[in-house]
């Protein structure tokens, strides 16, 4: 019997893979041409990519920036490339860009509005990154809510210093009386409080102070508001104001209170069940007529009212699918450690809710900032009345492809980052496997 | 040693009413309930006393006035000399042509996006990707106000047709007009017609059936049975001898035979839009707001369908396919007897909800000119009158009335495909 060992005793080295299936070769192979259906469908795409980008990119780039009418864009064209087809008329944008951002808004007081802007931004950094951003950030994102309408509107600045006098108040209220008069006491009064400050006081202490040190910017009414600038404010307002609003509104519905439950379903589908543009309507129509006679308050502020009452529905019905989704073990491991409902709701269920619902509350935040281009039908100047105005003008009758691009850039850039951010955070919060 | 004895009964004290958890929940009841009631009359009383001092208390008296405008696009008959109500009703039928046409638009668009950005083929999903995200982040009525603008400026006008060597043509074998001033297509027409029946006679709501129309519906609802009885007799004979007999040409014959039939007897023939001095006439003519509205709002929408049906289908482990592939059922049958059902479940809700989203964006018409019930109502109607607490809470009203509809639909379907769990 001979020793003959059939079993090979070392290792070959690997072998290299096919080369149509690595690198670039491979890529395609698998994504585009993978099977006669999948290569006619790349081919197919090819060709409609082309199509588009062979009037598109000519479209955009071939095109006349300084003209101060359509038919001066015209004669450029025919003078340049010998056709207007086909060539893009930029200079309706560049003649109007900044009535398109920023309204009627006088031109020299548009630094307040770029400062609010900005201040806009550092106050959300510790909300939206909080770990990055040093903490005393915070004082500044708790000054944001008095500091921007202050900027925005103008004016004396005793108003919102008094307004957040109001807060102030309240909170020093309970302090005092929590020890004196027990919790629930105080709770009344760290609500009432401030209540009657403002009704009674805040106005004739504000008007008091500012005679004697007037301290105040040029005053801009609501009336000059408009372009995407009015875009942004309703949307940070209506966002802002409802996320609170709409989690008070979902622990109503979920909650075991008959009466309390009721009035909140009610709300919720009530709004939920009519177009926005009704409860515009009601704004500019009707408000007026349900607050005490002589009351006429500011358009903008009615609009923000509804918007954010609108929000506040969808918000609530968004977190509520969040306190929906979550185990009921969670509620009753709360009850079990002995926490009160808001204890539970604060340290246990909400945030555990809201991190479930986060893609459900960008996307209501994405919504409403996209609605708030409604205003334009209750004749508020924002992009879309401002661009059927221009449209209007002689100068610029017969543009629309160049005036709507621009529009559509702008929200794309807003509405699209705030769905990036919530992908991010998603990302950043998934706690699972 | 001691005895447990039950602690001494507490008489009720004040204080208990919000010490106490039994009596706390009653007293924030009746709390919230004494400060709604509150506010509701506060609110009231406000409107009442300002209604009166503007000298219009409320009165729904002006429905019943001649409206006095004109309502280019509808279905109904009506002319200026016919009521407020007539106007709001035409408006309301247009919201809901409009919602239906664009509900179908969206759901055939949608579906296909959404299967398309599941495609293995990448430069197809990426295509379908940049579709999505365009159409959802810009708002609506950007792409309503755009379509309209589009059409008004890009489409040729109808004198463009004329001559001998016209600039523009007629489309679909010279049978679709599309023009700056709206698309006029074929019209059904039939000329042996069995008439209509006329209902709620002169009221403001009245409107005729068509028989013929009403003809066709019968006979397709009998086919459809029809054919569900042979399947089911197949199905039938297939579980007791284990052969399937062939249904296919029966089910076709059964289908198409009668509905062919009755269209003959009815004298069915299509009318063509024809250009006759300035302007087309014949045909059905679709105004630009209408096509402008329509097709924003499908795309739109299409855009969140699309999303949605990824979602359903990728909802669906992975275990379900490979299961039924190890059972040996092939693609399609995969396809159709597991991975959908599962799917729907997931789909419809949202979907349905979307549907009522685009119901009521339907009512940005009023920024193109469509006179849907926003146009009438909500509109010239509102303008004309000055009733604008009547006009706007009857505008609610209607809405309220369909979203409410089509949330009692979405809670059947949810009902009656809800997991029954152990």
């Amino acid at each position: 019997m001979s020793d003959q060992a059939f079993v090979r005793t070392e290792m070959l080295p690997e072998k290299e893979p096919p080369a149509s299936t690595v690198g670039i070769v491979g890529w395609l192979r698998e994504n585009l041409f993978s099977g006669w259906f999948n290569s006619i469908l790349t081919v197919v795409a090819l060709g409609f990519i082309y199509y588009v980008l062979s009037g598109l990119v000519p479209w955009v780039f071939q095109s006349v920036w300084n003209a101060d009418s359509l038919n001066e864009c015209r004669e450029i064209m025919t003078e340049t490339w010998g056709s207007t087809h086909g060539h893009a008329c930029w200079g309706v944008v560049n003649e109007r860009w900044l009535q398109l951002l920023y309204g009627f808004y006088p031109d020299h007081l548009y630094w307040r509005v770029n400062l609010a802007l900005v201040l806009t931004l550092v106050a959300l950094a510790p909300v939206l990154f909080a770990e990055q951003s040093p903490r005393q950030l915070w004082y500044l994102t708790a000054a944001y809510p008095f500091l921007m309408p202050w900027l925005l509107w103008g004016g004396s600045i005793w108003g919102p210093i008094m307004v957040a006098a109001g807060f102030a108040i309240g909170y020093l209220g309970y302090r005092i009386l929590v020890p004196v008069a027990g919790g629930l006491v105080a709770i009344i009064a760290a609500f009432a409080l401030p209540i009657i400050w403002w009704l009674f006081l805040a106005g004739g202490v504000a008007g008091a102070i500012d005679s004697v040190i007037p301290i105040g910017i040029e005053a801009v009414e609501s009336r000059k508001f408009g372009g995407f600038m009015l875009a942004v404010l309703l949307g940070i307002v209506a966002i802002g104001c409802s996320l609170p609003i709409g989690i008070v509104l979902a622990l109503g519905r979920q909650s075991d209170l008959f009466i309390v439950k009721t009035l909140c379903v009610g709300f919720i589908e009530f709004i939920r069940g009519v177009p926005l543009i009704t409860l515009l309507f009601v704004a500019s129509l009707l408000l007026n007529l349900f607050l005490p006679p002589g009351t006429n308050f500011d358009i903008i502020l009615r609009v923000m009212i509804m918007m954010t009452l609108f929000a506040a529905a969808y918000m609530a019905e968004v977190i509520r699918g969040g306190l929906a989704a979550l185990p009921k073990g969670q509620y009753e491991g709360a009850d079990s450690l002995g926490l009160n409902y808001w204890q539970a709701q604060r340290l246990i269920i909400m945030p555990q809710a809201l991190k479930i619902s986060i893609p459900g509350i960008v996307s209501t935040f994405i919504g409403i900032f996209k609605d708030t281009t409604l205003v334009s039908i209750i004749g508020l100047f924002d992009v879309i009345g401002l661009s059927n105005a221009i449209r209007a003008d002689t100068a610029w009758n017969g543009i629309y492809w160049e005036l709507f691009a621009f529009i559509a850039f702008l929200f794309f850039i807003v509405c699209f980052s705030m769905s990036r951010y919530s992908m991010y955070l998603e990302r950043k919060l998934h706690t699972g496997h | 040693m001691t005895t447990l004895t039950d602690p001494p009964k507490a008489s009720f004290r004040l204080s208990m009413l919000i010490y106490d958890t039994r009596y706390r929940s009653l007293t924030i009841q009746a709390v919230a309930m004494l400060g709604f009631m509150l506010l509701a009359a506060w609110l009231l009383n406000n409107t009442l006393t300002n209604l009166a001092t503007l000298g219009k208390p409320i009165d729904l008296g002006f429905l019943g006035e001649p409206a006095s405008y004109d309502i280019n696009q509808r279905l109904l008959d009506y002319n200026s000399r016919d009521t407020h109500l007539r106007a709001s009703f035409i408006g309301l039928i247009n919201t809901l042509v409009v919602a239906v046409l664009g509900c179908i638009t969206a759901t055939i668009v949608g579906v296909l996006v959404g299967v398309l950005r599941l495609s293995k083929n990448w430069l197809v999903a990426r295509i379908m990707t940049v579709y999505v995200e365009m159409f959802r982040n810009v708002p609506v009525l950007l792409w309503i106000v755009l379509a309209m603008a589009i059409l008004i400026e890009s489409l040729p006008a109808p004198r463009a047709f004329r001559g001998d060597n016209p600039e523009a043509t007629m489309k679909v074998f010279d049978s679709v007009a599309i023009t700056n001033r709206g698309v006029y297509v074929p019209e059904p027409l039939f000329s042996n017609s069995l008439g209509s029946i006329h209902l709620f006679g002169d009221s403001s709501l009245r409107f005729d059936v068509s028989l013929d129309l009403m003809a066709i519906l019968v006979v397709l609802i009998a086919s459809i049975f029809a054919v569900r009885k042979v399947t089911s007799r197949a199905a039938h004979i297939q579980e007791t001898t284990g052969v399937r007999p062939k249904t296919w040409h029966v089910n076709l014959a059964i289908l198409f035979v009668p509905m062919i039939a009755l269209l003959a007897v009815l004298g069915f023939h299509l009318g063509y839009p024809e250009l006759k001095g300035f302007n087309f006439t014949g045909g059905t003519h679709m105004r630009n707001s209408l096509i402008a509205l329509w097709l924003a709002l499908s795309l739109y929408t299409a855009a969140f369908i699309a999303e949605i049906v990824r979602g359903g289908i990728l909802a669906i482990s992975h275990g379900q396919t490979e299961a039924a592939n190890a059972l040996g059922l092939r693609p399609g049958k995969t396809m159709r007897l597991v991975i959908l059902p599962q799917a729907l479940r997931v789909i419809i809700p949202p979907m349905i909800s979307n549907y009522l989203n685009l119901t009521k964006n339907s009512s940005l018409a009023i920024a193109v000119g469509y006179m849907d019930i926003t146009g009438t109502l909500g509109g010239i109607t509102m303008n004309q009158t000055g009733r604008e607490l009547e006009c706007v809470l009857m505008l609610m009203g209607c809405y309220l009335l369909i979203s409410l509809s089509i949330s009692m639909v979405m809670n059947w379907y949810n009902a009656r495909v809800a997991l029954v769990e152990r």
